[in-house]
């Protein structure tokens, strides 16, 4: 059984009025324990309400929602054996960065020594250590968030909900507590569900993402899922960076080869044998298709299909090639400099096993690589 | 203050000269006329220069009031306490009332809390005298007129919408997730209450349980309607210096000097609090 179930949850705010707004809609997810869980998607997705609900502070509209089997929905916020780092921090003004940590373990009844022993190991592992004895409004808001960060942390609680934990602090720093927040959590068996717009955060930090768009789970699966097997357009362009590249195409077959006309003219063209004859199938049933290729495996080579660069960053360990390619813009990566300028001509090689087909109607994927989704 | 001219400075001062001036000389004159007798305060041209004396002062506390025709009592002492009465119950009172419903006015959005918030901030609209008249002809009734309480709960009408127009602003500010915070940390949401939100909202509620204190204190109309001398406060029972043989102005001022100074003091001693309210702001996330 998991720690964390939701069924068919729903979150309406202002229902019934021209205001209303379905922020979750039809919410399954569940969290084993032992999990980090990432919700990952652009500011008003319904990955904050998802939290707010899971913790209570806001009331699910509908649905069912249960932690270690029991049901949750009415339970007061304290009941709920929940933990929270807020993204505003919300420390209390009068108590010391120390006494805040330490505040739910005092309640706890824990004797003085180990609380401080407790504060003072969490304190390290934020790089907080030295402003402990300093109030909430002397100390930067990076600061503050890792103080709520602990205060957090430091609780057994069945389930810590961290919104937005890192969004303040400098990008040094957050690599640094990414790993060893993941450390803390996976040595002392916390669960954890987090909610953040950053999905280098996500990769890092979670064993599962769920991707929300629209108050809807786009797909929720493991990093890598996420990267190799995207299960719609949606996913597909928002998982990696730079997104991948879509192009809408004509398929057709002939004896050997199966055609994707692009814009343009554009004849991409590979080997039958390359797809699985279901896909085949599909493809040609649907006509049209979306293609996705990640701009990592766009290829500058001598032979392929001719495009024009217009722009080539070098960005210290990898170059963004961007090209025009059949009516529309190619990204490409590459580990090296490439050296090209804007207007210089570009042969592009693409492999049929980084393929990604789409269903243009449905927006759902169809395959990966020559394998149906 | 480093990048302003020496000129700029000087007008600083001199416009807050000015208005320290304007507001204090009132007082400043209130102050020597009390301790002048009638015929050196009225005399022409009025001059600084007179013998102090605290004849005014001791006819008050004696309750004895001597003038050139008869002497008559006046009980100015029973009025002020009937103004610490009424003005401390009210307020309390309000306090009591307006906290809460401050809090769930700022935390809870529920259907026509507007209306009803709105509703409460609007008795401060109307004209007083618009309530009175009912008001007098229900307390004969129902045997309230002329009693403390029937008193303090009209005062309401003064200190209720002013305490929890203030106090609200003081909740909003504010974040729900300090309160959220505590709650997640197993607290149910009255401790929240007694424990997060009174707490951080303390400087506001002194402060807006000073400014109640204020209006109550200085009301006038509901008690020279509602009272009879025996439960009228300072304000009305000045009233009686204004005697068939002339108005005993030396006395007045006396009496003025003791009824603003209860009020002036707790504005002094409050001021920290009034300081603190203001930069109350910085709790925001």
């Amino acid at each position: 059984m998991s720690l964390l179930e939701l069924n068919g949850v729903n979150k309406i705010y202002n229902p019934g009025s021209a205001h209303a707004v379905h922020a979750v809609q039809n919410l399954d997810l569940s969290v084993e324990k032992g999990e980090i869980v990432a919700l990952l998607g652009s500011s008003g997705c319904g990955k904050t309400s998802t939290l707010r609900m899971i913790a209570g502070f806001e009331e699910a509209s509908s649905g069912q929602m249960a932690i270690n089997s029991k049901e949750i929905n009415r339970l007061p916020p304290a009941k709920r054996g929940v933990a929270m780092a807020f993204e505003g921090y919300s420390l209390y003004p009068p108590l010391s960065i120390r006494e805040n940590i330490a505040f739910a373990l005092k309640a706890e009844k824990m004797p003085a020594t180990e609380v401080n022993k407790q504060v003072e190991a969490i304190a390290a592992l934020l790089e907080i250590s030295d402003f402990l004895d300093k109030r909430p409004n002397a100390i930067s808001g990076g600061q503050q968030q890792r103080a709520s960060l602990g205060r957090s942390l430091i609780r057994k609680a069945d389930l810590h909900l961290l919104d937005e934990p890192m969004g303040q602090l400098e990008p040094q720093l957050r690599a640094l507590l990414r790993g060893r927040i993941k450390h803390y959590i996976k040595q002392h068996n916390l669960t954890a569900i987090l909610v953040t717009h950053d999905q280098t955060e996500a990769n890092a930090l979670a064993d599962r993402i769920a991707v929300m768009e629209g108050g809807v789970l786009q797909q929720f699966d493991t990093p890598e899922n996420l990267k190799n097997k995207p299960a719609n357009i949606f996913t597909g362009a928002f998982i990696g960076e730079p997104p991948m590249n879509l192009f809408e195409a004509g398929a057709a077959l002939n004896d050997t080869e199966i055609h994707l006309r692009l814009g343009d003219d554009v004849k991409l063209e590979f080997p039958k044998a390359r797809f699985s004859p279901e896909l085949i199938e599909r493809v040609l049933t649907n006509k049209s298709v979306v293609v996705g290729i990640r701009p990592h495996s766009v290829h500058l080579a001598e032979t392929g299909h001719p495009a024009e660069v217009y722009a080539n960053q070098w960005l210290g360990d990898q170059t963004h090639v961007a090209a025009r390619f059949a009516g529309k813009s190619i990204v490409s990566v590459a580990h090296d400099r490439v050296r090209c300028g804007p207007g210089e001509q570009v042969n592009v090689q693409i492999n049929p096993e980084d393929l990604h087909i789409f269903d243009p109607a449905t927006g759902a994927a169809l395959s990966h690589g020559g394998v149906l989704a | 203050m480093d990048h302003t001219s020496l000129l700029e400075r000087w007008l600083r001062r001199f416009a807050l000269a000015l208005i320290v001036t304007f507001f204090m000389f009132p007082i400043f004159w209130i102050v020597l006329m009390s301790l002048q007798t009638n015929e050196t305060i009225l005399r022409s041209p009025p001059s600084m220069a007179f013998v102090p004396t605290f004849d005014n002062y001791l006819a008050i506390l004696a309750g004895r009031l001597d003038s050139n025709v008869a002497s008559m009592g006046i009980d100015f002492l029973n009025n002020l306490m009937n103004s610490i009465i009424l003005s401390v119950s009210s307020v309390a009172v309000a306090l009591c009332l307006g906290v809460p419903a401050a809090y769930a006015f700022a935390r809870h959005k529920f259907r026509g809390s507007e209306d009803i918030a709105f509703t409460l901030l609007s008795f401060r609209f109307a004209p007083p005298l618009l309530v009175l008249l009912p008001l007098t002809l229900y307390f004969q009734q129902i045997g309230l007129a002329d009693t403390y309480l029937g008193l303090v709960w009209v005062y309401q009408l003064i200190c209720l919408p002013l305490i929890l127009w203030i106090v609200r602003g003081y909740f909003e500010d504010i974040s729900p997730d300090i309160e959220y915070a505590y709650r997640i940390a197993g607290h149910s949401w009255f401790a929240t209450f007694r424990k997060i939100a009174l707490p951080l909202a303390g400087p506001g509620i002194a402060a807006a349980g000073l400014l109640a204190f204020i209006f109550a204190w200085n009301n006038f109309i509901f008690a020279l309607v509602l009272a009879s001398a025996d439960k009228q406060p300072v304000t009305v029972g000045a009233l009686a210096f204004v005697t068939a043989s002339g108005i005993q102005y030396g006395q007045i001022a006396a009496a003025v000097v003791l009824s603003i100074a209860p009020t002036l003091a707790l504005a002094l001693w409050a001021q920290r609090y009034l300081v603190e309210g203001l930069s109350l702001g910085a709790v925001k996330g």
